[in-house]
């Protein structure tokens, strides 16, 4: 990626947790996260029994998770589960209904402003002023958060490299792609120099190409040590970004953990995936028992849970069982929330 | 305020908290921003519209007028109308900006939310849009008066004084338009407060005639009419004829602040609940 300015740097060699931009844009930053070397810190953000009612439906029920500094924390889970519900309680715009959150050590409650000026939030629905142009966007935004316009412009042109759209500073938001627009919405977050980055679905609605160079900006602002903080409905995406992650379901968590983990301890090693002509699935009952450590019947098609599986696939294949297709993949986190949850994450 | 955390004190502490007066300033930065952009156009725009009307009803309309009984006060209808135009055409203006650029914030465009992602409180929020309509208001006002004064309408000095009549007329409409479209989801709003509010008031506010010629039953009615107080208050400061009833000129200032006021406390409760109260 030819992306100028110093963020394309990286940590490779130094590896150090800094701050994406306390290297360039220390101006309004004089005091560097020190602190952050000490691996057993407070968390930067805390959730006991939080919990956010509308009326008398409950949005988020009573959960309870840390985020640590320089983490990557994921609330992976279908549409409707709460998370961004969650979300924006975290960013200090929608008052907490009961339970304690603390972020950055502070209470949202009486501290909203004072927090919101350390976030970064992406939200799911674009929030950019298109009757602006693509610099002024983020010129404005960090005239909110109190840099002088010298200063704003400054961090507006070399985040405009960062993700990709310097050439594009004069053009109206109007004309740009999708993609185009998160990115610069990834700029316009980062105009404060944020110790927490919030993505609400960051990907959702983009193509595929648009979602791996998203990915990658991400992926580097993580290296460089920025606490990011995502929602997703897309195993994929956890899986690409976040070090530990929550399931969501229905306003709770169902289980937490690294992508791994959760793997681990929910699924198999393996998924051998066998779909089979129209109608022929109905028929088969004791033809598949035994196969692999466990099988779930979807709709459409088979899952078999083992730690090897194409010996599951040979196994179909001596039983005489033939499948239209047969695919064997390694597991993921759409397993563990089919296994929790009963239900596909996606439909 | 509570004490941060120690812990957390000298962490990436990076931008100090804002004063509410920086945060309103930069709310109104960003409206600036969205005018300067098109400021050709609008101020084009701030030109013709009283010089139209002053060459079609002032001028045009007026040598009839003043033909016939005229209106009065031994003045010509040009003097008669333009004080009151200037301060009617504002209100329409100001009304224009609390509907659809607020439903906009907050629904289309969404730049309230963004807002409030920041630093920016609600309250921020609300003081630096009413800045916005404020300034704006005295803007086109002051343009308005200059084209007056071309016209050689103006018959004292007063017609200055005219302009912050039209601003504060400006927000007595403007602030409770904005607190209650804040909450619409749509725009059939906006056209029921065209029809059935602005355009009448426009009509039968004494700015074309003196409502002392309304049917003598409806004439308290006027009363009842917040654009009135405006365009009678601008008319006596323009005419130099505000001491002949002092108070009743009081009462329209009065009466004008009273709603604005009220119009920005509701504002500050709408705009909170749109924002922070969103699923």
């Amino acid at each position: 990626m030819g992306s100028g300015g110093r963020f394309s740097l990286g940590t490779a060699n130094g590896g150090s947790i800094k701050s994406p931009m306390t290297d360039t844009l220390d101006t309004a930053a004089p005091a560097a996260p020190t602190a952050s070397a000490a691996p057993a810190q407070a968390p930067l953000i805390s959730a006991r029994g939080l919990t956010k009612r509308f009326a008398a439906f409950t949005a988020v029920d009573a959960i309870d998770f840390d985020v640590a500094q320089g983490e990557s924390f994921g609330f992976l889970g279908p549409n409707g589960a709460g998370k961004t519900s969650t979300m924006r309680m975290i960013g200090c715009v929608s008052p907490v209904t009961e339970g304690k959150l603390s972020i950055l050590g502070l209470d949202p409650t009486t501290d909203g402003p004072r927090i919101r000026g350390r976030l970064g939030v992406v939200p799911q629905e674009d929030s950019l002023d298109t009757e602006l142009s693509v610099r002024d966007n983020l010129v404005i935004y960090g005239r909110y958060f109190g840099l002088n316009r010298a200063e704003a412009t400054r961090r507006a042109v070399e985040l405009l490299d960062f993700v990709q759209l310097g050439e594009r500073a004069k053009d109206k938001v109007e004309p740009l792609s999708g993609g185009m627009r998160r990115r610069l919405t990834i700029a316009r977050a980062l105009i404060n120099d944020p110790s927490i980055l919030l993505l609400d679905e960051p990907t959702t609605g983009l193509d595929p190409q648009a979602r791996h160079l998203l990915w990658e900006r991400l992926y580097r602002l993580k290296q460089r040590g920025v606490t990011l903080v995502l929602t997703t409905h897309y195993m994929d995406e956890a899986e690409q970004l976040c070090d530990r992650l929550v399931v969501m379901d229905k306003a709770k968590i169902v289980a937490e953990g690294s992508p791994r983990s959760l793997i681990e301890r929910y699924s198999s090693r393996e998924v051998t995936e066998l779909r089979f002509p129209a109608g022929v699935q109905e028929t088969l009952g004791a033809e598949l028992e035994g196969l692999g450590d466990r099988i779930d019947r979807l709709p459409d098609r088979v899952l078999v849970y083992s730690e090897d599986g194409e010996a599951v696939a040979a196994q179909v294949h001596a039983r005489g069982l033939v499948a239209e297709t047969m695919l064997v993949r390694r597991s993921s986190l759409e397993d563990v929330f089919l296994r929790l949850t009963g239900r596909t994450l996606v439909d | 305020m509570a004490v941060a955390t120690p812990s957390f004190e000298s962490a990436p502490a990076g931008v100090p908290e804002r004063s509410y007066f920086a945060s309103v300033g930069a709310v109104f930065e960003h409206f600036w921003l969205l005018y300067i952009r098109t400021w050709r156009g609008n101020v084009i725009g701030n030109f013709a519209t009283p010089t139209l009307f002053l060459l079609a009803m002032g001028v045009g309309l007026g040598s009839y007028v003043d033909k016939g009984s005229g209106v009065g006060m031994g003045i010509p209808y040009l003097q008669f109308l333009a004080p009151a135009l200037l301060v009617s055409t504002i209100m329409q203006g100001a009304v224009f900006e609390a509907t659809f650029p607020v439903m906009a914030g907050f629904r289309w465009v969404r730049r309230f939310h963004a807002m409030h992602a920041t630093p920016i409180t609600p309250a921020a929020v609300v003081g630096g849009f009413i800045g916005w309509l404020a300034v704006h208001a005295t803007l086109v006002g002051a343009i308005f008066a200059l084209v007056i004064v071309v016209f050689g309408a103006a018959r004292s000095v007063g017609v200055i004084l005219v302009i912050p009549v039209a601003t504060l007329t400006a927000l007595a409409f403007a602030t409770p338009i904005a607190a209650f479209m804040a909450g619409q989801r749509d725009t059939n709003a906006f056209n029921s407060i065209w029809r059935f509010g602005v355009t009448p008031l426009f009509l039968f506010s004494g700015t074309f005639f003196p409502i002392e010629r309304l049917p003598e039953v409806i004439r308290p009615l006027a009363w009842l009419l917040p654009l009135w107080h405006g365009a009678d208050l601008g008319r006596a400061l323009a005419l130099g004829t505000v001491g002949d009833d002092p108070f009743r000129h009081l009462a329209h200032v009065m009466i004008l602040s009273t709603v604005a006021v009220l119009g920005i406390v509701w504002m500050l409760r709408t705009f909170r609940r749109q924002l922070e109260g969103a699923r």
